[in-house]
């Protein structure tokens, strides 16, 4: 058994031992869990996909004479972004559009820039144009400005994501006979392709599948930069069947993460056009599981064998809510490049990667090693199984007009 | 035998030629029209698989050259930005001609240009858009 504290003791002595999710898969291969649990101070993880509850908000400062966009219109690069906040507070989310953008007038549509571009280019440190327009007031006049912006010049520019990281996610196909364009990609017809997006064994949520190391204010490599959890992420459900190793087998627990967009990097927020479907923002997120106990060894050791996910059809029984799962496989067998469904063969493929999922795993490990990350003890639990936190449909209700 | 892919750009003062059937009729060359864009009046384009004997194939090439057509091998033809990529995938089970494959202990994704048919697929798909189309 050890602390947290006494990891963070180790980390500023440079004496941690901390490894990635695939060296500790080795190491229990090797030495078994309870030695690799005594060894290991903490497992390093990391996913890399698009993620589109994602967004920033910014400060954009006070022009000269004043204007108070909260309650007008602001645009990045003719991106819109959300207003309804206090004088020049302004939100840009990640799948927000041009207005003049055609989107699947033209089918299926390009989506060729919107705010997760904007919000790359601005981590970049390119200049990005700025109008805004407002009603004007007594004490704000002015009623228009248009300016070029720069990320270093902006009061605040922070990452908030309200959902990211998903506990594990659907392996998406098309049982109808047309092509189908969706969130996880184009799906050819009959059963042409399966899409899955995970990084499986080193997404973080799976390797700590009962939430209990990773809590709501842990330090996590976000965006390149360093980033927190804020609280559990919107559509959280603990509720999921889950295997004996208390691994969801389907979409389940989710993150909401925080933090200072200035000092993240281009590299890990990249602005994604889903053809047909719309913007997204793929994340880059690495979270350190400390090793409290062989427990928590055991489930960060869990291999892509060991973790299943359903197969959803996606031209009728995900959009209509209809039907239920087509089979269940694991990311080792999706990882080959091939699973059968129906007794069909099908090519997958990830809309995560993998590789730079590894390279998280590899980066944030090097940041504890040097000493520049110390481990947070979670302020708060995210909501498990026993907390009967869930997800529910949107149930809809008439609304009854009433009689003057 | 020799199977080549190449890309043609044609003046628009050929567009009209029947430069293909010369292809076929004096230099006993195949050929398999992966795409074409031929417009009158304006330069057109027109990737083309062509199979025969070595010294037809050398003769007919140098036969569209001297006609002023300009070739370019396919290779070229989509290319990926390599700063774009981010190795996810997804561009796997939609190539028809596995051009794009993971290496199973990078898992990163290898292009295979030489097997690249360019029908574009990838370039839509793709969700940084790292594929481009080069001419």
């Amino acid at each position: 058994m050890k602390t947290i504290k006494e990891i963070n003791e180790k980390i500023r002595k440079g004496e941690v031992v901390v490894v990635t999710v695939e060296e500790v898969i080795d190491l229990v291969q090797k030495k078994g869990a309870k030695k690799a649990a005594q060894e290991v101070d903490v497992v390093t993880t990391g996913t890399f996909g698009p993620m589109c509850s994602s967004g920033a908000y910014f400060n954009i400062g006070h022009s000269k004479p004043r204007i108070k966009v909260g309650g007008g219109t602001c645009t990045f690069n003719d991106v819109p972004a959300y207003t309804g906040f206090a004088a020049v507070d302004v939100y840009l989310g990640a799948t927000a559009l041009p207005d003049d953008d055609p989107r699947n007038k033209i089918y299926p549509g390009e989506f060729k820039y919107g705010g997760a571009h904007v919000i790359q280019e601005l981590v970049a440190g390119k200049d990005v144009r700025l109008e805004a327009s407002a009603y004007g007031t007594d004490c704000y006049p002015r009623k228009k400005i248009e300016t070029l912006i720069n990320i270093k010049d902006l009061n605040e520019a922070v990452l908030f994501n309200m959902r990211n990281a998903y506990q594990n996610y659907n392996v998406a196909v098309n049982l109808s006979d047309k092509t189908i364009y969706t969130y996880m990609g184009m799906l050819k017809s009959n059963l042409g392709n399966a899409n899955y997006c995970s990084a499986g064994q080193l997404s973080p949520l799976l390797k700590d599948p009962e939430y209990r190391q990773i809590g709501i204010g842990t330090k996590i490599f976000l965006g390149g930069g360093i980033g927190y959890i804020a609280w559990q992420g919107t559509q959280h459900n603990p509720q999921v069947a889950r295997k004996e190793n208390g691994i969801p087998q389907a979409p389940s627990g989710t993150l909401a993460v925080i933090g200072d967009l200035k000092q993240m990097k281009p590299e890990w927020l990249v602005g994604t056009s889903m053809l047909g479907y719309g913007v997204t923002l793929i994340v880059g997120i690495g979270v350190p599981i400390p090793i409290l106990d062989e427990e928590t060894l055991s489930r960060a050791a869990a291999k892509d064998e060991d973790i299943y996910t359903q197969i959803v059809d996606y031209s009728q029984n995900y959009p209509q809510c209809v039907g239920s799962s087509l089979g269940e496989v694991n990311y080792a067998q999706l990882k080959t490049g091939k699973i059968v469904i129906k007794g069909k063969e099908i090519a997958t493929g990830n809309l995560s990667s993998y590789s730079r999922a590894r390279e998280i795993s590899e980066e944030l490990k090097l940041w504890i090693k040097k000493g520049d990350f110390l481990l947070t003890e979670p302020v708060a639990k995210l909501p498990g199984k026993e907390s009967g936190y869930t997800f529910k449909m949107l149930k809809e209700r008439p609304i009854i007009k009433k009689e003057e | 035998m020799i199977s080549k892919r190449i890309v043609l750009h044609f003046p628009d003062r050929l567009v009209d030629q029947p430069i293909v059937y010369k292809l076929v009729k004096e230099f006993d060359l195949q050929f398999n029209i992966l795409k074409a864009f031929v417009t009158p009046q304006e330069e057109g384009l027109m990737v083309l698989e062509l199979t025969g004997k070595r010294e037809n194939f050398d003769q007919g090439v140098e036969y569209l050259q001297s006609c002023g057509v300009r070739i370019q091998s396919l290779s070229q033809d989509v290319v990926r930005n390599e700063k774009k990529c981010t190795n996810c995938g997804v561009c796997v089970p939609i190539c028809p001609t596995e051009a794009l494959v993971v290496d199973p202990q990078t898992r990163k994704v290898l292009f295979n240009n030489k097997k690249c048919i360019a029908c574009e697929l990838c370039v839509k798909i793709c969700p940084p858009r790292a594929m481009e189309v080069h001419f």
